[in-house]
């Protein structure tokens, strides 16, 4: 069995999180709780159906990963990208509403 | 342009104000993700990978300095900086949070926009040539009619729950640049022996999964049948589409099992119980659409002519910018202007928020307040005097949107693939990028000529590949990117479906692929007046599977 992490997207701005070993959706998949048994991934599966219906987060899904040199490394190109966001750079300069007016 | 009336802008307004409610109860968790999801999407939110993205409708394209800042303001406030022009002639946020979203519509309802039927299975916002009103080779601006469309198709009861959704495109030029062949219903606005408006009917065009050339079922509507017959091929569709299955769900798939013939006569059926009802459109009706879009007050501009010349001369780039990226207008002293979303190696489609500002400055100073976005995902300054070409270019200029490529290598569509969307197997825009740094030099783009490269993620086909000249399309195979080569394709008035080249490419392979395909035209065009797509239809694939797999029958099939 590959080993597996929680993941969804939240609710009220639709972020890509991950669940952590406390319970708590993080932006980050390199804090994520890995299942590595089958009963962990009961419980990532129970959890997940609860935090969708308590309204926290939305597109629930349990994903496949593998770690390599303790990073964790999303079996699928999909995930990968999710976790690390675009591949591109694509709004250069911005560095938000009270940052410096941003490149053209 | 069409002005919002009074019940437009109450109508806009409920809707805004009952999506507010609607989010505000998802998020006090009173609405069930299962309830709301329809509604949002009914509200052009959609969740993708990283975040929501919301579909803003530019109905036909076609928006104002005004609303071009606010999408600006949308981009500064709410989202990232930056927003992106798609190939519907919409614009997509890609970050905003949900809980801004009845805000963001609250602020597009004050320039007259929403994005109302961006999603769902339902008319979608009708798209027409980016050069309606303005072309010389125009019968008649196809605006108006789409704006009827519009008009007639927005929360339409009968057709709000489509088998699939349904896409409308109107063009009124013999050269159709809104690529009515691939649509649900495409219609050629055309004139008669006598001088009268109607419309060649297409039905049944489309591409993703199963891409097909849609159907010629009237030679010429007239005007006046507009509304009753779109309507029987609606009723048709809504009663005989299939609801079993999504991925046939389509007109095109109703089309192709009923038979051309046989639907047509069922169309025909459907329209005369509908002919001389309440869906004629009254000429009076027509007239008052019609001069929404009047054409601005072109004054003849005969300085233009020499002062092109000059700046010509003196500035070489001026030049290239003009040869490739204006068009002749139906005034003389006219040009229309292909403002370039690719710049080399840059992300196609996607402006700053400040580049919309300042296009929004140089449309009421050179262009008479109009925009347009193509579906080729650049943006197109209709009227612009000759004698205002070169001011306009140093603003462009200044902006960093004055590649001269219009038409070219380089100007290539790509969907926002597997760097955004949740549907997408592979990603787009690298590609585009890495393609365009490479055949980026200008004297190169020049010496190959018009080849258009289209690009999809995945097999939905929103970046159009199979009509591209060169069509790319991603594919996940064994968890990594591979990418199907397509050649061949045409989304114009000849359209035509590309065809597989052979077996696929890994990523870092396809630019060394397209380049091959590139030599290997150079080196079998007749003259350079052969553009590529004219080459391929003389000699077909054999030259290419040749160049592509040298000997490998098994790897060219």
């Amino acid at each position: 069995m590959a080993d597996k992490v929680l993941t969804a997207n939240r609710l009220s701005d639709g972020i890509s999180v991950w669940l952590d070993a406390s319970g708590n959706w993080v932006e980050s998949l390199q804090d994520a709780f890995v299942a590595r048994h089958a009963e962990a991934v009961t419980a990532l599966e129970a959890t997940g159906k609860a935090a969708f219906a308590d309204n926290k987060v939305v597109d629930v899904n349990v994903i496949d990963i593998e770690e390599v040199e303790g990073v964790l490394r999303p079996l699928r190109m999909r995930e990968r990208v999710r976790a690390e966001g675009p591949t591109i750079d694509y709004a250069p300069g911005y560095k938000g509403l009270t940052g410096p007016v941003h490149a053209a | 342009m069409y002005r919002y009336d009074e019940f437009d802008h109450a109508f806009v307004a409920d809707r805004v104000a009952q999506f507010r409610d609607q989010v505000t109860r998802r998020l006090s968790g009173e609405l069930a993700e299962d309830a709301f999801k329809p509604l949002r999407l009914m509200n052009g939110v959609y969740l993708q990978l990283h975040a929501y993205m919301l579909r803003v409708a530019i109905p036909y394209g076609t928006l104002n300095s005004n609303q071009m800042r606010m999408l600006a303001h949308i981009a500064r406030k709410y989202d990232r900086g930056y927003g992106h022009f798609t190939t519907r002639q919409n614009i997509q946020y890609n970050w905003p949070k949900l809980s801004d979203t009845p805000d963001i519509l609250a602020d597009l309802a004050s320039v007259e926009m929403h994005a109302i039927q961006t999603s769902g299975n339902c008319i979608r916002n009708v798209t027409a040539d980016h050069f309606a009103g303005a072309a010389a080779d125009e019968a008649a601006d196809p605006r108006p009619y789409a704006e009827i469309l519009r008009q007639w198709s927005s929360v339409h009861p009968e057709f709000s729950f489509l088998p699939r959704k349904f896409k409308i495109a109107v063009t009124g030029a013999e050269r159709d640049r809104a690529a009515i062949q691939v649509h649900d219903i495409g219609l050629h606005l055309k004139k008669n022996d006598k001088g009268e408006i109607g419309f060649a009917v297409y039905v049944g065009g489309g591409q993703g999964r199963t891409p097909m050339i849609a159907k010629k079922i009237r030679d010429f509507l007239p005007e006046e049948d507009l509304l009753s017959y779109t309507t029987a091929i609606m009723r048709v569709y809504n009663l005989h589409g299939r609801r079993d299955n999504k991925y046939k769900a389509r007109i095109k798939i109703l089309v192709h099992e009923t038979g051309v013939e046989q639907l047509a006569g069922q169309v025909e059926q459907e329209f005369l119980q509908l002919k001389n009802t309440e869906l004629k459109l009254p000429e009076a009706d027509i007239q008052a659409i019609t001069e929404y879009f009047s054409p601005p007050p072109l004054t003849d501009r005969p300085e233009g002519w020499a002062n092109l010349a000059g700046w010509k001369k003196a500035d070489p780039e001026f030049g290239r910018w003009v040869q490739q990226n204006v068009q002749p207008h139906k005034h003389p002293d006219y040009g229309m202007v292909t403002v370039s979303l690719k710049p080399i190696g840059g992300i196609p489609g996607d402006a700053s928020d400040s580049q919309m500002d300042a296009i929004a400055d140089l449309a009421q100073e050179y262009a008479f307040d109009e925009i347009r976005i193509s579906h080729e995902q650049n943006i197109i300054l209709p009227h612009v005097a000759l004698a205002d070409l070169e001011a306009l270019y140093r603003g462009l200029v200044s902006i960093g949107l004055a590649t001269a490529n219009a038409g070219l290598i380089t100007d290539i569509i790509a969907c926002p693939g597997l760097d955004y969307c949740a549907l997408a197997n592979a990603r787009s825009i690298p590609l585009s990028q890495e393609i365009s740094s490479r055949f980026g030099d200008p004297d190169r783009q020049a010496e190959i000529g018009e080849l258009k490269i289209k690009i999809s993620g995945c097999i939905n086909a929103c970046g159009h590949h199979h009509v591209g000249h060169i069509g790319l399309l991603g594919v996940e195979k064994k968890g990594a990117e591979l990418y199907q080569i397509t050649l061949g394709g045409s989304g114009d008035e000849n359209t035509s479906i590309g065809e597989i080249i052979g077996r696929g490419f890994e990523p870092e392979k396809v630019t060394d692929a397209i380049e091959t395909i590139v030599n290997t035209y150079l080196s079998l065009r007749t003259d350079p007046s052969e553009i590529f797509l004219a080459a391929y239809r003389r000699v077909g694939p054999q030259p290419f599977k040749d160049a592509l797999y040298g000997g490998n029958a098994q790897e060219a099939a």
